[in-house]
């Protein structure tokens, strides 16, 4: 299992570095120009000055190797040193200071570091997407188990059909038709997500609380769906399995056979899908995040691709990419932990 | 008494009704599912729909009649006797005096298009390398390899990014709308043909090792035609049950895709661009995001019943039953 993980951890390598060279080079077609703006009585030499500035004066592939140098040497010596100086937890450490201000990779809009505007637009996310995750398998794992044990009853087949519905309407739908209901008509919830407000006590946490609940069950609708229908499809396989009839003969209590001895079975398929969703997950959001005007990664990637602000998106995407690489990895690993009969030698 | 019941029983010459087909079997397990047959029934209703309605309803969706601007659908006079309602636009129309039916027509339209020809070209891509990964040993590892690659690409972003990117040049040689139906639609289909090549690739590993195409190939039939003539026909209906759940995904991916600003131009309806357009002034006009936003999730609830209809109805396991 070990060497597995290993062999999975050294072939993502490969896998990211072809992406991220795939997205650059697709990134170098575009067909805009960051000095768009400039005015044009800038003489023709200051202008290519700032080319150079911006990294551009290069060909592609020395670019690409730029790119990767800032963002794989030079990030990490940032975060060590910022872990070392600032962090509680290693802060009593010796400084390390092996950041010597070389140029970073730089964003076209804001001319500030990329990788410190994502770090501040990551809690946003994390909290909307992350809260809509555990709301949405903690909604769903129930139904699913519930409607499979009754199955073809009034609840699986309401369920069926609530599933069917959240699968089929799409989050840009949704999301505006409970704007109108909660926020226009009923008043009851804010329709914009202010990210500037800060928890101190009780109220400002009803307040936080208010703001997220409208993105949080748009998107935790989606993975509800999804999840229920595979959990039902899991537990159905195993309530028709031999070791339920044996421990039924038992004697053992229905709650037993049904939450311990079926469900644990389940839960191997299913947890290796709720691995595997959380990707998908992130780009989901960039519509609620749209909708909601959260300002998350996924709005920072939608107005930098309007801006054509190459260094960021191509940061962003690669994030992206690391997130399924390693979802699917854990993903992977778990379901051999998980389960003893897969072997992966 | 079940004497006699056993010797009629014995009297028979032969089985009731003459043996039926495969898809006689496979339409009549269909055909039980209820709502199979009412999204697939929908599905026909909005093809035919967006089809033959331009003849009927023959108004021209891109016409400006500025002083109808802002009609209300006609029902919205049942209950607001002072709402403006006009029987020449049934459906209302928008700030620009479009009228809301036809748009809704030639939406539907470009939504559908797009959906099915994104679908058929994922489906091409995904059934080719799946049969010719599961049937050659030797290129199975390389193209399993470029399915875990672009399974691991993040769709959304990348059809973002290359929307973006290629919109001008394809614009310039295809005209606007011709140039962005190319690119949406291979967007789509480059980026989702994955699942289908993985379930077709299983299906063919395990087909290949069957007797029948051990005969075909001791009679000297060439691969290709084994491929065609043998594989394809038995892998027919995980393809078609992906085919569904393609056509869903192409149709919500298009809406999004329009409903973040990078879909079709701005004079081309598309149901996700109508939604998208009507957003900031849905407080005064809820039916604009709603007739367009229902009929999007019509339509695909539609789409998925009947896939789950299809997986059951083409299970022989279940058919059983």
């Amino acid at each position: 299992m070990l060497t597995y993980t290993i062999r999975r951890l050294i072939l993502a390598v490969p896998t990211l570095i072809f992406i991220s060279f795939v997205v650059f080079m697709l990134l170098q077609l575009a067909p805009g120009d960051p000095l768009a703006q400039v005015p044009l009585t800038v003489p023709p030499e200051v202008r290519a000055q700032m080319r150079e500035a911006l990294g551009l004066g290069e060909p592609p592939l020395v670019q690409y190797g730029k790119w990767l140098w800032q963002l794989f040497v030079l990030e990490p010596q940032i975060f060590v040193d910022w872990a070392t100086r600032e962090s509680w937890l290693l802060g009593w450490l010796p400084d390390t200071a092996l950041y010597s201000g070389e140029l970073r990779v730089i964003s076209w809009q804001t001319r500030s570091p990329v990788l410190d505007i994502v770090l501040q637009r990551l809690p946003q996310t994390l909290w909307v997407v992350g809260l809509a995750y555990v709301v949405g398998i903690l909604i769903s794992l129930p139904i699913g188990i519930y409607s499979a044990y009754r199955q073809y009853s009034v609840f699986d087949q309401a369920g069926t059909f609530v599933t069917m519905v959240g699968f089929s309407i799409p989050p840009f739908f949704t999301g505006p038709l409970l704007i109108v209901i909660f926020s226009v008509g009923l008043g009851w919830l804010p329709s914009i997500y202010d990210t500037t407000h800060r928890v101190t006590d009780w109220d400002s946490f009803v307040v936080q609380l208010r703001q997220m609940i409208m993105p949080v069950m748009v998107l935790a609708l989606q993975i509800t769906a999804q999840f229920a229908r595979y959990m039902r499809a899991a537990t159905l396989d195993n309530l028709r399995q031999d070791y339920v009839r044996t421990a039924r003969a038992k004697g053992l209590p229905e709650a037993v056979v049904v939450g311990v001895h079926v469900v644990r079975n389940s839960m191997i398929p299913v947890v290796t899908v709720i691995a595997l969703g959380v990707p998908s997950i992130f780009g989901g959001a960039i519509i609620t995040e749209t909708i909601f005007k959260v300002n998350g990664i996924g709005q920072l990637l939608i107005t930098a691709l309007f801006a054509n602000d190459l260094p960021m998106v191509m940061t962003l995407t690669f994030i992206f990419a690391v997130l399924i690489v390693v979802f699917n990895l854990i993903a992977d690993v778990l379901y051999g932990l998980l389960d003893p009969r897969i072997r992966y030698d | 008494m079940t004497e006699t019941g056993f010797t009629e029983a014995l009297r028979d010459d032969g089985p009731d009704e003459p043996p039926r087909g495969r898809w006689r079997d496979v339409w009549a397990q269909f055909a039980r599912h209820g709502g199979a047959v009412a999204g697939g029934g929908f599905l026909v209703f909005v093809t035919l729909a967006v089809l033959v309605g331009p003849l009927i309803w023959t108004t021209d969706p891109q016409t400006l009649d500025i002083r109808a601007k802002n009609l209300r659908p006609i029902w919205t006079g049942l209950w607001a006797a002072d709402a403006s309602v006009s029987w020449a636009h049934p459906f209302g129309t928008d700030n620009l005096g479009r009228d809301m039916l036809a748009q809704m027509i030639a939406g539907g339209r470009a939504s559908l298009a797009v959906g099915w020809a994104a679908m058929l070209l994922s489906l091409v891509i995904g059934t080719a390398i799946g049969v010719v990964a599961g049937f050659f040993r030797r290129l199975d590892g390389v193209l399993m390899r470029l399915t875990d690659l672009f399974l691991a690409l993040p769709i959304l972003p990348l059809l973002l990014v290359a929307v973006t990117l290629f919109r001008q040049p394809l614009r310039a040689s295809f005209g606007p709308e011709g140039g962005m139906f190319i690119l949406i639609v291979a967007v789509i289909g480059v980026t989702s043909w994955m699942p289908t090549a993985r379930i077709v690739r299983g299906d063919v590993l395990a087909l290949k090792e069957r007797e029948f195409v051990l005969a075909a190939r001791s009679l000297g039939t060439t691969p290709g035609r084994i491929m065609l003539r043998h594989l394809l026909p038995n892998v027919l209906s995980p393809i078609m049950v992906s085919a569904t759940l393609g056509l869903a995904t192409a149709i919500i991916t298009e809406s999004a895709l329009s409903f973040l600003g990078v879909g079709f131009p701005s004079d081309f309806p598309t149901w996700g661009k109508m939604l998208a357009d009507a957003v900031p002034r849905m407080v005064e006009y809820p039916e604009r995001v709603l007739l367009p936003g229902i009929a999007i999730s019509l339509t695909v609830l539609g789409v998925n019943y009947m896939g789950d209809g299809l997986r059951d109805a083409l299970d022989p396991r279940i058919r059983q039953r």
